[in-house]
């Protein structure tokens, strides 16, 4: 009996409870789409969410006669990310043919590396934060060094939509329509090798590592990197041994992991079902697994295995690719600070605590504050501001309530610089810089035009503010009372009454000098 | 270039009356000097294809329109005074292997039997740009595989010798259109002797360029590593004129040498050989390795024919010649079954839906099953097999290092004689249906020429005559290392002015007229 076949949720065990015997191994497949311009193989355009089958050529349709010519810059990228990754670079590798027949795939041969890959055995140290919630209190992050096998490059597939089913899958679909201006995009797989000794932090090394990944190649610029889009793809394989085992469980490959935290979930739970059917004295099946973001749990694609016979061989129409050591060199001069070691640099820089500083990442805002501080705020009032009002508005200013890239809040580095300037320069107080900062978002303009229309100014008179002085402790000879009986906290509730006879246009504090200066009150 | 060497490969009275008897050497210098049109021209080899090919067969497609389209233009721009290419308005037909733009390419396969290609190969570019009306389009054995041209999908061509025999193959129709003159030039491919062979058994000259010397980008592949295009024609400076046009760098095709083009038009002009060194390779030569009699004969005479001319001729051994065969018929096979496998019936070609609601792997199936011929799938499965993982160090690995051995072979070769010579094939051409159930013969006829292609190096077929028992054309192969394909034209043209001395006139003139079948 099969669990494959098995209808409805499969069975799983406690989290916990499998890690009292089980070890996890798991091993990651990352494809990225490289943003060159063009295709690997030939001329089209890659541009993302174009009219179906527009970005088109012989070559990448695999019209009769057509040829592969090498992208270069693909090429360059992928040198640039396997330097990065810690890799030795090729100084001679070849493109393959790997076999098979699938409709979206113009030739049926995916022009791909095998065993010659253009970068091999490197090493990214992932930092992994502490886990969320009121028992994690006390965990440290710490760092863990995953081991890349490979990356190498290789063409993208076209897109295949099935029709006509319930779940838009092939299964149960009428008919299914192909887009191939995805087949031919440049794309680069890496591969880690087996991740051991991570145990029950397994799935959060597994996210920590795709998320640094991500970063690295964003900082790199040779991809955008956006998960949801499927310029980042992860295949997640997960595989338990006994604990104290030495020889690795058979393994399963979950795919459609677009997010994170769904990399995070997925390995979790396959950790969780791979447990009871091991439990139940039953074999994995070797097989492709599909991940459900909604129900969270993956369901069994095709069965692969290592017998799956892709006829590798050196593809004849490409010539090897021979990087010169000072082509590698050039490369290795063009890459940007490893992510990680820019964020400790910042850190120190803006005097941020760990975990200002971790919210600041996960908030994806590093670039943002460093750029805002470049343009003359401070450390903090640029994380005040983007951490908190604007991060508040990033969440819900999307289309129906959804969230939106910080930058796309129509709010620049600049403004917030500006905006900066304008209190510490004793324009405006915190209240009037909020309003200030409500008409940019309106788009009426920069800090200093919203306050120039809108009339935002602290008084700097203290002539009218005496005179609203004077008036309150008037009005309010009970709090006076308490005030000099020695209750001086007491104070607020007049400073409160003063700044709504100024209409909030004055300087708290120095209102509160005056009240108690009046009164003849020690502050 | 001297009255002499531009003579018309008939007498010159028959040539006034009929410009297809002409060379194209001398068509371009009549159409240069006004005393002929690209429009006359080309309308009579139209008329004659009429009237012959449907006994001969050369043609899959013949695109008079655009042939007479083209032919118009250069005549206007002639009578307009404008500098034209050497070849303007001498007309060429391709083989069915070369995609053309608006023209139906079938590499002579039911598969393809209704596709039209979007878009010219780089060497139908280059024959419009040149203003070469083209005729048509030339069969072939499907996909290039074969020796005979009968396993076309559309029916067999006729060897202009013998209608009762095979023109050779695959590019049968190339040969056979030159051989009848259908055509002055034909574009061919060669993958392991395609254009030799063809030429050897009709009386025609063919070359296989070094590899990359001309680009691929648009040619229906076979053997990625094995295909090269190259010239057909009744004479090497006919040949010469065609392959300075179809050869040079081209930036589609990856494998495509960048390198000047040699000087074949020049070389083709030499009529002595005088210190040049011949090896003869012993393992392709000689009655002991089967060759037909006849064939055997009149290489004896090339030889003596070279010596003649000045040329020092010895013999060579190249060991791994007889592994060649092997060796091939893993390497072709491996390729052609990966390159064969976008025909799926998804984006073009034949689509067989089987009934019931069949999944697109079904109706993938279907096509090839109906779209491809017995050899075709013969040589699919075979390579499927050699490629597949247990089986490829024992196969395509090993074919691969054969490969590199032979072609170490030819530098050892090439470091003691400037160009090889062997017979193109081991017989005449044979009839239709002698060998088609019988692939390992069939396999045969290219036991001599598919060392080139393994090692890349470039050769020649010229004719040397015709066998006693039979009457039919044989050919001379000349073989010279990779970029040097200039030495080829040297030795042809040299070889081929000799025989022409000692025989009144070119082999091909004595071909018999073709009887018009009903």
């Amino acid at each position: 009996m099969s669990t494959r076949t098995t209808a409805g949720p499969e069975r799983t065990v406690a989290y916990d409870d499998l890690l009292t015997r089980y070890e996890p191994v798991l091993g990651l497949e990352v494809h990225v789409e490289l943003g060159t311009a063009t295709k690997m193989f030939c001329g089209c355009a890659t541009g993302f969410g174009a009219e179906p089958n527009t970005q088109t050529c012989p070559v990448c349709l695999g019209l009769p006669g057509a040829l592969p010519v090498v992208n270069r810059t693909a090429v360059e990228s992928a040198i640039r990310i396997g330097l990065a990754l810690n890799c030795g670079i090729a100084d001679w590798c070849r493109f393959a043919r790997k076999n098979y027949f699938y409709p979206d795939m113009p030739k049926n041969f995916q022009t791909s590396q095998y065993d010659e890959p253009i970068a091999v055995d490197g090493w990214l140290d992932v930092e992994v934060p502490p886990r969320e919630g009121p028992e994690f209190l006390d965990e440290e992050p710490f760092t863990y060094r995953v081991e890349i096998e490979r990356a190498h490059m290789e063409e993208d597939t076209g897109k295949s939509t099935h029709v006509g089913g319930a779940t838009g899958r092939i299964h149960g679909a009428s008919h299914s329509l192909v887009d191939y201006n995805r087949a031919g995009i440049p794309l680069i797989e890496i591969v880690t090798k087996p991740l051991t000794g991570a145990g029950e932090r397994a799935p959060d090394v597994a996210r920590a590592y795709v998320g640094a990944l991500r970063d690295l190649l964003r900082a790199l610029d040779v991809s955008d990197v956006k998960m949801e889009q499927g310029s980042l793809r992860c295949d997640a394989n997960v595989s338990l041994m006994p604990t104290g085992a030495e020889r690795f469980g058979t393994r399963t490959e979950t795919k459609n992991v677009n997010s994170l935290r769904s990399v995070e979930r997925a390995v979790r739970y396959e950790m969780t079902r791979h447990a009871a059917v091991l439990d139940a004295g039953e074999a994995i099946v070797q097989e492709t697994r599909h991940w459900h973001e909604d129900t969270g749990v993956t369901t069994s694609g095709r069965p692969k295995s290592d017998a799956d016979d892709y006829r590798y061989f050196p593809e004849p129409d490409l010539v090897p690719v021979a990087p010169t050591r000072e082509d590698v060199e050039r490369l290795r001069a063009t890459l940007p600070e490893n992510p990680a070691d820019r964020r400790r640099r910042l850190q120190e820089e803006w005097g941020y605590s760990d975990l200002e500083m971790r919210d600041v990442v996960n908030a994806g805002a590093v670039e943002v504050i460093e750029t805002t501080v470049a343009a003359g705020a401070s450390p903090a009032a640029a994380r005040k501001w983007w951490m908190g009002e604007l991060a508040r508005r990033a969440k819900t200013a999307g289309e129906g309530g959804g969230a939106v890239d910080l930058l796309d809040l129509g709010v620049t580095p600049a403004h917030v610089a500006e905006l900066d300037s304008l209190v510490t320069g004793g324009r405006l107080n915190d209240s009037m810089a909020r309003q200030a900062l409500e008409g940019v978002l309106a788009g009426e303009g920069t800090p200093t035009e919203v306050a120039d229309a809108r009339g935002l100014e602290l008084v700097q008179d203290d002539g009218a503010l005496q005179a609203a002085v004077d008036e309150v402790i008037a009005e309010n000879a009970d709090v006076v009372e308490k005030i000099r009986g020695g209750k001086v906290q007491a104070v607020g509730a007049l400073i409160g009454q003063v700044m709504k006879k100024m209409r909030g246009q004055a300087d708290a504090g120095r209102a509160r000098e005056l009240i108690l200066e009046t009164l003849g009150v020690q502050g | 270039m001297s009255d002499s060497t531009t003579q018309a490969a008939s007498g010159a009275g028959a040539a006034d009356a009929d410009p297809t008897r002409l060379t194209a050497v001398e068509m371009a210098d009549r159409l240069a000097a006004g005393t002929l049109t690209s429009v006359e021209l080309t309308q009579a080899h139209l008329d004659r294809i009429e009237r012959l090919d449907p006994t001969v067969h050369a043609f899959l497609l013949v695109d008079a329109e655009g042939a007479l389209a083209t032919a118009r233009e250069v005549d206007a721009a002639r009578a307009a005074g404008e500098e034209l290419p050497r070849l303007a308005g001498v007309p060429v037909a391709v083989k069915d292997i070369a995609c053309t733009q608006g023209l139906t390419t079938t590499a002579g396969s039911r598969m393809l039997e209704e596709f039209v290609p979007p878009y010219d190969a780089t060497i139908v570019t280059r024959l419009r740009d040149a203003r070469m009306p083209i005729l048509g389009k030339t069969n072939m054995d499907e996909f290039a595989m074969g020796s005979s041209t009968e396993h076309s999908a559309f029916g067999p061509t006729r060897n202009p010798w013998d209608l009762e025999r095979i023109p050779g193959g695959s590019g049968g129709g190339s040969s056979a259109a030159v051989a009848a003159y259908l055509a002055p030039l034909a574009i061919g491919s060669d993958t392991g002797g395609s254009i030799r062979q063809p030429a050897a058994v009709t009386g025609t000259v063919g070359t296989k360029p070094t590899y990359g010397a001309v680009s691929r980008y648009g040619i229906i592949a076979l053997a990625s590593s094995l295909d090269q295009i190259g010239p057909c024609a009744r004479t090497v400076a006919d040949a010469a004129l065609l392959h300075e046009v179809i050869a040079g760098h081209d930036p589609m095709d990856s494998t495509s040498v960048d390198a000047p083009v040699p000087d074949v038009v020049g070389a083709a002009g030499t009529t002595d050989l005088a210190g040049l060194r011949v090896g003869v390779v012993r393992e392709i030569s000689g009655s002991d390795q089967g060759f037909q009699p006849g064939v055997q004969a009149r290489f004896e005479e090339a030889l003596d024919a070279l010596r003649g001319l000045g040329a020092e001729v010895t013999e060579v051994s190249c060991p791994h010649f007889a592994y060649a065969m092997a060796a091939y018929y893993l390497i072709l096979p491996s390729e052609a079954s990966s390159n064969l496998a976008r025909y799926d019936a998804m984006r073009y070609g034949l689509r067989v839906t089987p009934d019931d609601s069949p999944s697109a792997e079904q109706v993938m199936g279907a096509s090839r099953d109906a779209g491809f011929g017995d050899e075709v799938k013969r040589r699919i499965i075979l390579g499927t097999y050699a490629l597949s993982s247990g089986y490829y160090d024992a196969y395509y690995g090993q074919a691969q290092k054969v490969r590199t051995l032979i072609a170490r072979d030819f530098e050892a070769a090439f470091g003691q004689v400037d160009v090889l010579v062997s017979p193109t094939a081991p017989t005449t051409a044979f009839r239709i249906g002698d060998q088609t159930e019988d692939p390992m013969a069939m396999y045969l006829n290219d036991i001599a020429t598919i060392p080139a292609n393994l090692a890349g190096v470039p050769g020649m077929s010229v004719p040397s005559g015709t066998a006693e028992e039979d009457g039919l054309p044989t050919g001379l192969q000349i073989l010279a290392p990779a970029m040097q394909d200039q030495r080829l034209y040297a030795v042809g043209a040299a070889l081929e002015a000799r025989l022409r001395e000692r025989q009144g006139g070119y082999v091909i003139e004595q071909a018999p007229e073709i009887e018009v079948r009903a």
